[in-house]
């Protein structure tokens, strides 16, 4: 069945270093590497050949510990920075035929502002703190295309309450609010616009444990609701166990091992993977 | 009706003329361009040098005109300076054929050539001196014969005169030392400041025109927030020399022949190269601290303009978010003492219009306040 | 006549040069050009990108109008008007009509203007998202990738605070569906002028070293929501007392004698020729 159907989100050889190279590391299997940093010219290979497809409505997890490369995968999708090289093909642009990694600077925002959501790990990243929390969201819908105070005014309104955010305290800046409130805040915004992708970059780490869990209920209560696919990088095999229906391990900048999340934490094969399983036992 | 206030401009304006000119003569003294020129050596220097125009008798002028007000004075000379045209280039001048009449090193007591100290008020006891009131032309005659018998030129003294045109940098010993790292040279052609209009990121060639051209408290006032904490530096002064450069001109039908170019004059410059201390990662992931440069010239003998020009050149080589002095775009868009004063100034002028659309504005939240429509949908 | 300098002050070589980037601007409605500002006889952030404009572009023949909120004898325009004819010999108006140049800051003429009419407005800050973003860096690359979400949010976050956008003079305009671009601090009453003006229309900005236009018959937009329309100030029952002229800019002012609030033209020579008008046709 999956065979047949076109991936929401299909990344291919995805590959993002970070300095030149030389000729030492450019075998880098043989290389002199220590992990994916090059010892002689001091590169880091952050992303390399990762390839991965995401359907619709799925929760593809990608976890891996700190270093790994996981979050610079995150810049990536989102266009936060550059690839080396690499493609990257969204169903809803061009009919998924185009890598969007070569598009230009113009069509690489369309695709954010109106396919893409993203809630950064640090709030400061996704929400302008001195704007008002109705106008956080609205930012996103304007990016959109919408036009109409009324219909935005609406629409946040209801996100920020399915977020749980007191529907009297919207005007205010999101500076004055906790972490979780920030976070949750960042959810409905990235939510706005509807987007059949959301990419969500530890979004609980930092938080305190209850307020953790609620953050992650609400990722999944609207999952459900939404059917969107959401692509969730942590470094907490508890968070991907709880949400992700199939997941991805990163280690140096590879992704070492992947299937669906049940299989994974049964019957773990690399023996990186065997140790994060352990360690949540 | 008292409506006159932008009325009547044309004669408010050449009363207001009128009237400056009265304050600058009032009291029936004539201040003399010469002695300008002379005797204010300090407010010249800084004059030219955010000027960007070497000429001490246009200063002087500007000087007297502006009542000696630099910011006026400065103001006269660019836009003299915007009408010149540009006839030559002059050729590529190295700062070791300066001929030096100070030169100073932080980092080295024993410097290869010795260091000069020259005309300086570092040393001078920030006294009043009486006597200056009383000083007379005539007065100065027998001080001016005794210092010039005492430094009158022994045989020696011209044997050795060579040296001071050719003083060896300390920072070629630092090189030699491999303490520094060794730079390209790089020979692009500068692009004008002054002809073309800055554009983000910019060129090194750039950003030094913009800062030898700051006005001298703006450009001090940042290099010292950078030094003081709001920043991330703690230059050396590696070396500092005043002297005089020499121009020469490319003879027009033999372009780049140096025997067969002209000589046209000196002019007197500050030049300041200072030491930040950094740390390189080499190969193997190994760090080592070396010596970056920063590079303060300004005409004139600015001396603490040209070290904060040091020390803002080095900041604007490496950009750090966490501090404006090391944003170019804060630091290059805001030194320039024209712009800023301009801008200030406009304020003055009248924003009648301006005022009453804001007024409407208010008046129209307030209405909707007062009707409780809050941002609660469609009216 | 100052014969010491240039026919209107600058040399030949740096006029065309401004006006290589006056055509740029035109060629690209509402882009910001940067171009090599001179330094001017006037202070920077007294009208030098309008002053340099005019010079650029001024010919024997033309014939020259300069305002200043709305005044043909404020100080500011007296003292561009007398730099420019003191250096050209051209000759100077107050007549809208008449003038072939008008040289203006905060104010577009009442009268509307006609193709062979060039109006230059002296800009203060060319950049409409600066209070967004204060980066020339940054807001160069939202104009180029068409990013004007900020511009909106402004304005959004205004009618969240108000119930209202609150903007004064210089409300955002989209020139030609395609860049979001500052009026110069006209009034928003001036804002629908700009649309498909009959004039050329130049923006100077001397300090900030930019050069915009709105060529003749441009399509130019107050940004605005479709459910929060753009509104020009509201002068609803007022009129001139000179003139009594109700649809025009009017400037609120007080009476000495009696404390009570009055209004008269903002545009001065626009109201006399209405009051002579009136006066030969025996009107009181």
């Amino acid at each position: 069945m999956a065979e047949l159907e076109v991936p929401v989100l299909s990344v291919k050889q995805l590959n993002k270093q970070f300095g030149n190279g030389c000729p030492s590391c450019k075998d880098k299997e043989s290389g002199d590497m220590i992990k994916n940093y090059c010892r002689e010219c001091g590169t880091v290979y952050a992303c390399r050949d990762v390839t991965f497809d995401v359907y619709q409505g799925e929760v593809l997890g990608i976890v891996g510990e700190s270093g790994s490369g996981k979050s610079t995968l995150m810049k990536s999708l989102y266009f936060d920075q550059e690839v080396t090289n690499g493609e990257m093909y969204v169903a809803g642009f061009e009919n998924g035929k185009k890598n969007v990694l070569n598009e230009s600077a113009q069509k690489k925002r369309y695709i954010r502002n109106h396919l893409m959501g993203k809630v950064y790990q640090n709030p400061i990243l996704g929400l302008k703190m001195n704007f008002s929390s109705i106008g956080n969201i609205a930012e996103k819908l304007i990016s959109a295309g919408n036009r109409h105070v009324g219909s935005m005014e609406t629409r946040g309104a209801s996100l920020l309450e399915e977020v749980n955010i007191p529907i009297h305290r919207m005007k205010e800046e999101p500076r004055n609010f906790s972490g979780g409130m920030q976070q949750r805040v960042q959810i409905a915004k990235a939510l706005s616009n509807n987007p059949p992708i959301l990419l969500l970059d530890e979004v609980t780490t930092g938080l305190d444990l209850s307020v953790q869990a609620s953050v992650l209920d609400l990722i999944k209560g609207l999952q459900r609701e939404l059917n969107i696919s959401i692509v969730l990088v942590s470094h907490d095999l508890g968070v991907i166990r709880m949400l992700a229906d199939r997941t991805l391990v990163m280690l140096e900048g590879k992704v070492v091992e992947q299937g669906l999340t049940d299989q994974i934490l049964e019957d773990p094969q690399h023996p990186y993977t065997q140790q994060l399983v352990h360690s949540l036992l | 009706m008292g409506y006159v206030a932008v009325r009547g401009g044309t004669q408010a304006i050449e009363e207001s003329i009128k009237r400056l000119k009265y304050e600058r003569l009032k009291k029936g003294t004539v201040l003399d361009v010469h002695k300008i020129e002379d005797g204010m050596r300090g407010l010249i220097d800084q004059v030219m040098s955010e000027s960007s125009l070497y000429d001490q008798s246009l200063a002087a002028i500007a000087i007297k005109q502006a009542e000696g007000n630099p910011e006026e004075a400065v103001f006269l000379l660019r836009a003299y300076r915007s009408t010149l045209p540009r006839k030559h280039v002059s050729r590529m001048m190295s700062s070791e054929d300066m001929q030096v009449e100070r030169r100073v090193s932080a980092s080295f007591k024993d410097i290869p050539g010795g260091q000069i100290l020259g005309a300086t008020t570092d040393y001078t006891h920030r006294l009043l001196d009486w006597e200056l009131e009383k000083e007379t032309e005539e007065s100065i005659q027998d001080w001016l014969y005794a210092y010039h018998a005492e430094n009158r030129l022994t045989e020696y003294d011209q044997r050795h005169m060579s040296d001071i045109t050719n003083l060896p940098k300390v920072l070629d010993y630092l090189r030699s030392e491999g303490l520094l790292a060794s730079c390209e040279n790089n020979d692009l052609q500068p692009e004008d400041v002054t002809r073309k209009s800055l554009e983000f990121p910019s060129k090194r060639s750039e950003r030094l025109q913009v800062l030898t051209r700051g006005q001298t408290g703006a450009v001090t006032s940042l290099a010292y927030a950078v030094i003081r904490g709001y920043g991330a530096l703690h230059p050396t002064v590696g070396e500092l020399r005043v002297g005089q450069l020499p121009v020469y001109l490319d003879h027009p039908l033999d372009e780049g022949q140096e025997e067969d170019s002209y000589y046209i004059g000196d002019f007197q410059a500050t030049e300041v190269e200072m030491l930040v201390p950094v740390t390189v990662e080499k190969e193997r992931g190994k760090k080592e601290m070396e010596f970056e440069i920063g590079y303060g010239l300004c005409f004139g003998q600015n001396e603490t303009k040209a070290i904060a020009m040091g020390i803002l050149d080095n900041c604007l080589e490496n950009p750090n978010a966490d501090f404006p002095s090391q944003n170019e775009e804060f630091v290059l868009y805001h030194i320039d003492s024209v712009e800023s004063t301009g801008f200030i100034s406009h304020l003055k002028m009248p924003h009648y219009v301006t005022f009453q659309s804001k007024l409407d504005s208010i008046r129209k939240t307030k209405e909707k306040a007062s009707t409780g429509e809050t941002g609660s949908g469609n009216e | 006549m100052n014969k010491s300098y240039n026919f209107a002050f600058f040399d030949e070589g740096s006029k065309r040069e401004i006006r290589r980037a006056t055509l740029k601007a035109i060629a690209i409605p509402g882009y910001q050009v940067p171009f090599a500002s001179r330094e001017m006889p006037i202070g920077r952030g007294w009208g030098t990108g309008g002053l340099q404009l005019t010079l650029s572009l001024i010919g024997k023949e033309d014939v020259l109008k300069v305002i200043d909120q709305g005044s043909d004898e404020s100080v500011n325009a007296v003292n561009i008007k007398k730099l420019v004819s003191d250096t050209t010999g051209i000759r100077t108006t107050d007549s809208t009509r008449e003038a072939t140049l008008i040289q203006s800051r905060h104010r577009v003429p009442e009268v509307s203007l006609q193709q062979d009419q060039i109006l230059i407005l002296q800009v203060p800050l060319p950049e409409p998202l600066r209070s967004f973003e204060p980066s020339e860096y940054e807001t160069k690359k939202l104009h180029a990738e068409r990013e004007y979400s900020g511009a909106w949010l402004m304005l959004f976050e205004q009618i969240m605070k108000y119930g209202t956008m609150a903007t004064d003079a210089d409300h955002p305009v989209m020139v030609h569906d395609r860049y979001v671009s500052a009026p110069s601090p006209i009034p928003r009453f001036d804002n629908p002028k700009l649309d498909y003006s009959e004039a050329l229309i130049l923006l100077g900005a001397g300090r900030e070293k930019k050069v915009y236009a709105v060529p003749p018959f441009t399509k130019v937009t107050s940004l605005a929501f479709d459910d929060y329309e753009f509104e020009k100030e509201s002068f609803a029952n007022r009129e001139c007392i000179l003139c009594t002229s109700k649809d025009v800019f009017l400037d609120e002012l007080v009476d000495q004698d009696t404390g009570a609030t009055y209004f008269q033209c903002n545009d001065t020579s626009n109201c006399l020729d209405i009051v002579n008008q009136k006066q030969s046709l025996g009107v009181k």
